[in-house]
């Protein structure tokens, strides 16, 4: 039995039973976080947020929401936008934050790329991050099914079909998935599990590995440095701060953070309030109709450069490109031959590898949107190969980098 | 130092505004909860008086809960007449007298049978009884059935709606808000 | 200085991905037609003055328009109920009596003299092929029919509320509402959808609709949508564009030019956004949307004042 004295005040008796300054001084006091870091270092915090907007949306949707084919749809565009009040305020609110979590999600991405924080010790960090993105992407495409619109149902029956894998007509197992032939009250039910349930558990996991891999290499800073940050909190903890190559996460990159999140949020409500029509696609609108497919189908923007990727190809050689793309990015730490960790401005050849990529996905993504005729089919086509070869190239030039 | 005081000053202030968005945030949470307003307009039932007849007990639905509706007998009015809590409790529509309660017995709530010949309700639950305008005439029910919130309206009765008479029969302490 | 450089490329890199793959590409997927303002250039003017009086007497008369529409503010009620008038006819044919303010004047003459012309469906209803519209044509009483035309649409005017005491529900129920329900609005082909007594009521009631949309769908060739969430779905400027020729958008389609008056359209969009919008009659004023947007913003302005004021603070100490 450990030992207890008579408690001193509140704070000695929670300190002795949870050690609560020992918790502080790890997690928030001294974690010691690099000073030189732009605004893009906020993401993360920009992240959580829009990931709690989510949850506490999400939760009041949940209240009225009705997972039934039948009554699905009404339940959302009646019940919660007409009846429920401030109904409307969660709906915006997690649609909204739906989309832009992905904007955020690829900033991040690529602000980690850009600055190479996926190497060198750090690639646990990129890897639970890149699990990270494929979680969401799982919880924002079973969200998507909920209203149970002729988006929803039709991007439901796409997607399964995927799962045929091609000439393997693995029928079967498309079935399996859905519960059903078609998508339907089997299909609805499940994914409303996955999208209330599980993969909410997952993400919240991983956030947490996510965080737990960042401890021992340490956030990275702008020039790539590497610190000794033993020697660098001593001189902070000395008083000495304008000398120290660190700062801590409370209450100094915090307040940071804070500010860089408040700018956010400006942005953000105003899109909830004046602009919310990006996030919520007009063909969703229509109820679900399992005998007419709309004119035109596309998924949400954040899967428009993947999608495209399948779209040029035939069958088969479509899911092959398909599946490279949505692991390619998980290799990055080990296609990256360089020994630099480094930002790209210092890397010769890789930046321009990296605003090519960049580029490329901006095309992807506009491609898969348009209609695949004509010019834009084309221009698709070529970007999907210049996908694919960028990620071929990447371990020779990086082989080639010099040491910096 | 009056450095980290400002500081310290400036953080707490900054979490007094998070504050008041998170309080704000709660009032449309709580707003949110509210009863859907079909739940509410679902709460008026109009009655046609016209169609009971003298001793009959229909039992009609108000707010889910049963409702007892009887007319009196022309004896059932002589009685109810020459007694003063049984007079409170009679609610007079056109030249009909009667009786509307909550059909749920005020001990632990459940539906007592009306017996005609006797002109009295019993509760099979736990032997409670009360006469026929609803006052309680054996344990172990604390108080008569309970009176709905009622509105005269020519021959018809709106439930959930607080006329002058139901507010009369608030006063008079003849039943409790149901 | 560099961080504003990063903030630039970042802002930039977001608003070409979002020019492309909205205002732009749906400007490829979306054919976009410019209204004409409800003008019906295509049909002949008015050229005669109408004369109410002499207009009900030929309704009444020589029209013969009694003996499928009902007046109810002329104290005529409708010969057939709606479900048996549609087995009949196709289509429940309309009361008259909002039909002078809902309808432009110009599309009721072409109507009264051909149907199937004024209303656009030709190329379903051709009497080469053997298929007549149900409503018959008008030949004239004897005199000159654009006189006469002229006089019935007068009269019909006469009867009906003025363009500016029109609602929105009586815009809706006369243009759309025999084809279309609105289920957020409550409103079903066959009338407001009632409160039930009885079970019995209830499967009446469902009956008569499920048979009028049977004979609706043989008519059309399938049922009409319900139109509560257009709003949202199609947007003013597509059903405004829409209503007014159905052929640009749907082809071969069976819906007819409606030949509403520009301000019946608007009192349909009113009605429609009412039935999808979530413009909602709120308990409180203050929990509106349009009172709630500004204030979250204001004090969205506040709390980023504040975090920049703290964070000041706290990195004076740091640079």
């Amino acid at each position: 039995m450990a030992h207890f004295t008579k408690a001193t005040s509140l704070h000695d008796w929670l300190n002795q039973r949870l050690a609560v300054d020992t918790l502080r001084r790890v997690l928030a006091k001294e974690y010691w976080i690099p000073k030189d870091i732009n605004f893009l270092w906020a993401m993360g915090m920009v992240l959580a947020i829009t990931f709690g907007l989510l949850l506490v949306s999400g939760i009041f949707l949940l209240m009225y929401y009705q997972p039934n084919v039948h009554t699905a749809f009404d339940s959302v565009n009646y019940t919660i936008m007409k009846e429920v009040e401030f109904g409307w305020l969660w709906r915006h609110v997690h649609g909204v934050a739906a989309s832009v979590v992905f904007l955020i999600i690829y900033i991040h991405m690529f602000t980690g790329i850009y600055y190479g924080s996926y190497k060198k010790g750090r690639e646990m960090i990129w890897l639970s991050g890149m699990l990270l993105f494929v979680s969401f992407s799982a919880e924002a495409f079973s969200g998507y099914m909920l209203p149970w619109g002729q988006m929803s149902y039709w991007a439901g029956m796409v997607i399964t079909n995927l799962f045929s894998l091609g000439d393997l007509h693995m029928n079967g197992l498309v079935e399996w998935i859905r519960g059903d032939y078609v998508p339907g009250q089997a299909f609805l039910n499940r994914f409303f599990m996955l999208h209330v349930l599980l993969m909410p558990l997952i993400i919240m996991a991983l956030i947490g590995l996510h965080f737990g891999t960042l401890r021992i290499p340490h956030v990275n800073n702008q020039e790539g440095e590497e610190i000794d940050f033993d020697e660098e909190a001593a001189k902070y903890k000395a008083g000495n701060k304008k000398e120290s190559k660190v700062i801590a996460f409370a209450n100094d990159f915090m307040a940071k953070d804070m500010f860089v999140v408040s700018i956010f949020l400006i942005f953000f409500f105003y899109l909830v309030f004046y602009h919310y029509d990006f996030a919520m696609d007009p063909v969703n609108f229509d109820p679900a109709d399992g005998l007419k497919t709309p004119a035109h189908i596309y998924p949400e923007w954040y899967f428009l450069w993947s999608y495209e990727i399948l779209r040029p190809f035939s069958t088969n050689v479509g899911l092959m490109a398909f599946g490279f793309a949505q692991v390619i990015f998980l290799l990055l730490p080990f296609l990256d031959k360089s020994p630099n960790a480094k930002p790209a401005h210092k890397r010769g050849i890789f930046k321009v590898w990296f605003w090519v990529l960049l580029a490329d996905m901006i095309v992807l993504t506009a491609m898969g949107k348009l209609p695949p005729e004509g010019a834009f089919s084309t221009i698709g086509f070529v970007a999907a190969l210049v996908f694919i070869g960028l990620w071929v190239i990447l371990p020779i030039i990086t082989k080639m980098e010099k040491e910096v | 130092m009056k450095n980290s005081s400002r500081r310290g000053f400036m953080g707490k202030a900054f979490g007094a505004v998070a504050g008041v968005g998170a309080v704000a945030s709660l009032y449309a949470m709580k707003k949110t909860w509210d009863p859907l307003p079909s739940v509410k307009a679902a709460g008026f039932t109009t009655l046609d008086m016209s169609v009971y007849s003298g001793n009959k007990l229909v039992t009609e639905k108000w707010r889910g809960k049963p409702i007892f509706v009887l007319k009196y007998t022309p004896d059932m009015v002589k009685k109810a007449e020459s007694d003063p809590k049984m007079k409170a409790r009679t609610i007079k529509i056109g030249n009909d007298y009667f009786m509307i309660t909550l059909g749920l017995c005020t001990h632990l709530g459940c539906i007592p049978g009306y017996n005609a010949d006797d002109h009295s309700f019993l509760c099979a639950c736990h032997g409670g009884q009360y006469d026929f305008s609803g006052d309680v005439t054996k344990a172990p029910p604390p108080r008569g059935l309970d009176i709905p919130p009622f509105k005269i309206d020519g021959m018809k009765v709106v439930l959930g709606e607080e006329g002058p008479e139901y507010k009369k029969m608030l006063q008079d302490g003849v039943t409790l808000r149901a | 200085m560099r961080e504003l450089k990063i903030l630039v490329v970042v802002v930039f890199f977001t608003l070409v991905t979002y020019y492309l793959v909205e205002p732009f590409a749906h400007s490829q997927m979306h054919k976009h037609f410019e209204s004409e303002g409800f003008a019906y250039k295509d049909l002949p003017d008015l050229t005669k003055k109408g004369d109410a009086a002499r207009g009900k007497d030929l309704i009444m008369g020589a029209g013969a328009c009694a003996g499928c529409h009902g007046i109810k503010a002329a104290g005529m009620p409708a010969p057939m109920d709606p479900t048996t008038a549609a087995q009949s006819y196709g289509v429940c044919p309309p009361d008259l009596s909002n039909a002078g303010a809902v309808y432009d004047a110009k599309f009721l003459a072409a109507l009264i003299k051909n149907p199937a012309h004024a209303l656009m469906v030709e190329h379903k209803f051709d009497p080469a092929k053997g298929k007549v519209h149900p409503m018959p044509g008008f030949y004239g009483a004897g005199g000159d029919i654009d006189q006469e035309v002229a006089d019935m649409v007068a009269y019909l005017q006469s009867i009906a509320p003025k363009k500016e005491e029109l609602t929105s529900e009586q815009a809706f129920e006369l243009a759309c509402g025999r084809c279309h329900a609105d289920r957020y609005m409550k409103w079903t082909q066959i009338g407001e959808t009632p409160k039930f007594k009885t079970k019995q009521d209830k499967l009446k009631f469902e009956l008569a609709l499920a048979d009028y949309q049977t004979a609706l769908k043989n008519y059309m060739g399938k049922l009409p949508p319900d139109l509560s969430i257009y709003i949202r779905s199609r947007g003013e400027h597509y059903i405004k564009t829409f209503v007014e020729n159905p052929q640009n958008y749907l082809k071969g389609t069976a819906m007819p030019r409606v030949g509403v008056n520009a301000e019946a359209a608007d009192k349909v969009i009113e009605y429609l956004e009412e039935s999808g919008d979530y413009k909602v009659k709120v308990a409180k004023e203050g929990d509106a949307r349009d009172n709630i947007a500004p204030r979250v913003m204001f004090f969205l302005l506040i709390f980023a004042l504040f975090a920049y004021l703290w964070k000041k603070e706290i990195w004076k100490e740091l640079h």
